[in-house]
């Protein structure tokens, strides 16, 4: 029920930097939703714009179908946990999960019920005497979400929800968040900067870059069919090749000294694209193939633990391929590289738009 | 080859952090020894001294004084008119600074705080002028603000004639000491606002607290050090200030006479010197008091 709109959204510093540049995006109830991009590129912002903590300069922002542009953040129904969690530091974790409680005058009784309810949903029971500073990184965090649970918006709002835990700790809270939001099934916005975070949690992700929306899709679609060269850029933990090529007549491309197959039919015979292919789309073989392929031979292996990222060196120009651990080929082997048409993506050399997937360009568009 | 390793002989390194040793190090410390000795500590044991003295301005104790012991405490006890002073002292520390420049300063940190930077950087610097000008220069345009004939204040309120400084000598005080001292109170309380996280502020915000609630339950349990701080510095400048003098002498008729007037006037204009040290250590006193609640406040919260 709770959704959120968002149509023609602006928001402009008062030194007229565009932060969020004229965006339409709808996050459906219910749905766990990624803002992803490198920072500076307005997905802080756009958060902190449906909360109300900036104002929108142009466009509207409705959240469960009322018009919410001119509220005040109070009154939105909106919660939101900061990246430092904001905790208060004079407050026990009871006094502040109940705090949105308090502000509103609830009764004192009903707040105790309140705080130890959510404290047992999140695991924090033992803990509600306690000060924010007695508590590890985790259970901080934990403390930040019970506020916000406790304060029953509608919508849940996450600014780089895992960023300041550990490594290890990370993983952890980022499997318990998943579980809360499909337990609370409330319509949730998180910020991240890591693409793996937002693969990981988000059933939909937009990437953002200069304000603006570069894709919108589920983690499978985003990873797989990036719908420009920056989206392909900046998802995937293994960079994608990008590299210079020309469509053959024979719904193929020839790159790097050899060729892919590439579904190439709405593309014209002869013209100047960017390969895309993923590492761990291509295949490595020693042996010989039919068909297109590229030839080359192995410069350098990096372990990635499960899998090595082998750079094999085709015709002066590096590609990389991951390969199963412990079938590494020793530096100055000989190898073909094949991937399937399907795994092959054409971008235009000038923007950089996908070429192979027309529809879904014009999707991240919409 | 044992003289290597063995401790080297002569005198043992200095154990201090400098690595002085105690001879230089008091070396380096004696001129300003010398003059706190010479301007601040003498003067204030002189001070305890004659204030067991019946020592006077002119006369025959002022060649010879004699100890009189306590008598000029008893006296000070029973004196209506220190009564009367430590009474206006009271008022005007409490109007003036616990109440005046605490509030006022505070209100001006908070509201500067989200103005544009022209704007804050110009009320800062009036603010500060008040502040940083000479008490005589201050004293003398407030003496032309009040005063009766051509005054700027009845100018304004358009009541010619009305003689402030006569008919409500300690409420003008208050106002005065209040414009002269709030700048400090701005400048802590403008630092100490800066220490509260804005993501604080923010899920206050975002929860619908009030700017009241905010108040009470964020900002203030963040700066309560500062505000005990604050407090305790601008009521001893205060009760301590001796510029009211400059604008209504203690007067009419000791209405507006704070200790340091009083003391000033028993001194210079009475010639009473035994009897206004003897006043003047029951000042320091209690100002050692005050300080002393205020440092139990700020240990109980730590």
């Amino acid at each position: 029920m709770a959704g959120i709109d968002i149509e023609g959204l602006a928001t402009v510093y008062p030194n007229g930097v565009r932060a969020v540049d004229g965006l339409d995006l709808h996050v459906a109830d219910g749905e766990f939703f990624a803002l992803l991009g490198p920072s500076g590129c307005g997905k802080t912002t756009l958060l902190r714009t449906i909360a109300g903590l900036e104002p929108a300069s142009e466009g509207t922002v409705r959240i469960d179908a009322a018009d919410v542009t001119r509220t005040e953040p109070g009154k939105r129904g909106v919660a939101m946990v900061f990246q430092d969690y904001a905790l208060f530091p004079h407050m026990s974790v009871s006094e502040n999960i109940t705090y949105p409680l308090k502000v509103r005058r609830v009764a004192a009784a009903t707040r105790a019920d309140v705080a130890s309810r959510t404290a047992g949903e999140l695991s924090l029971d033992g803990l509600l005497e306690r000060k924010p500073g007695q508590l590890s990184g985790g259970q901080q965090q934990r403390v930040a979400l019970a506020r916000a649970i406790a304060s029953e918006g509608k919508v849940l709002l996450l600014d780089e929800p895992l960023s300041n835990l550990d490594a290890r700790l990370r993983l952890e809270a980022r499997t318990f968040l998943k579980k809360l939001q499909r337990d609370l099934g409330i319509t949730t916005v998180f910020v991240t900067h890591d693409q793996a975070e937002a693969l990981a949690l988000a059933d939909r992700i937009a990437v953002m870059d200069s304000g603006k929306l570069r894709q919108l899709g589920s983690p499978r679609e985003v990873f797989a069919r990036p719908a420009n060269t920056f989206v392909a850029n900046f998802i995937g933990s293994t960079p994608m090749n990008l590299l210079p090529g020309k469509v053959t007549a024979d719904g193929a491309v020839t790159v790097a000294g050899g060729s892919l197959p590439a579904s190439t039919s709405s593309t014209p015979a002869d013209a100047e694209v960017t390969v895309g292919i993923r590492p761990e789309y291509l295949t490595l073989s020693t042996g010989d193939v039919t068909g297109p392929a590229l030839r080359g031979e192995v410069v350098v292996a990096e372990n990635l633990g499960t899998q090595s990222l082998v750079s094999v060196d085709c015709a002066g120009t590096l590609i990389g391929v991951t390969v199963p651990e412990e079938t590494e080929p020793t530096p100055g082997t000989p190898v073909v590289l094949t991937a399937p048409a399907s795994r092959v993506l054409l971008y235009t050399q000038d923007t950089g738009e996908l070429l192979t997937f027309a529809d879904s360009t014009a999707r991240a568009r919409s | 080859m044992t003289s290597a390793t063995a401790p080297a002989r002569g005198r043992a390194p200095a154990r201090d952090v400098a690595g002085l040793g105690v001879g230089r190090a008091l070396g380096f410390v004696a001129p300003a020894m010398l003059l706190i000795g010479a301007f601040l500590i003498f003067p204030a044991l002189w001070t305890i001294y004659i204030g067991i003295t019946n020592y006077r301005l002119t006369g025959v104790e002022a060649v010879s004084p004699s100890m009189v012991g306590l008598s000029n405490y008893t006296k000070a006890l029973n004196d209506a008119l220190f009564h009367n002073a430590l009474w206006l002292t009271l008022l005007f520390v409490l109007g003036s600074a616990i109440i005046g420049q605490n509030i006022l300063g505070f209100t001006l940190a908070w509201v500067l705080r989200r103005a544009r930077p022209v704007v804050r950087r110009t009320v800062e610097a009036f603010t500060l002028l008040a502040w940083i000008l000479p008490s005589t220069v201050v004293a003398y345009l407030w003496v032309a603000f009040y005063d009766r004939d051509g005054g700027t204040l009845n100018g304004i309120l358009g009541t010619p004639g009305t003689a402030w400084l006569i008919d409500y000598p300690m409420a003008c005080l208050v106002v005065f000491n209040t414009w002269r001292g709030t700048a400090f109170s701005m400048m802590l309380y403008s630092s100490a606002l800066q220490a509260v996280p804005p993501s604080q502020l923010e899920s206050a915000r975002m929860v619908g607290a009030s700017g009241w609630q905010t108040l009470r339950d964020i900002v203030f349990p963040h700066i309560r050090g500062h505000v005990l701080t604050n407090t305790l510095l601008i009521s001893l400048w205060t009760a301590n200030d001796f510029s009211p003098f400059l604008l209504t002498k203690g007067g009419p008729n000791h209405e507006s006479e704070t200790v340091p007037v009083y003391i000033y006037n028993v001194a210079l204009q009475g010639g009473e010197l035994g009897y206004s040290s003897a006043i003047s250590f029951l000042l320091l006193i209690a100002n050692l008091l005050v300080s002393l609640v205020y440092l139990r406040l700020l240990r109980r919260r730590s």
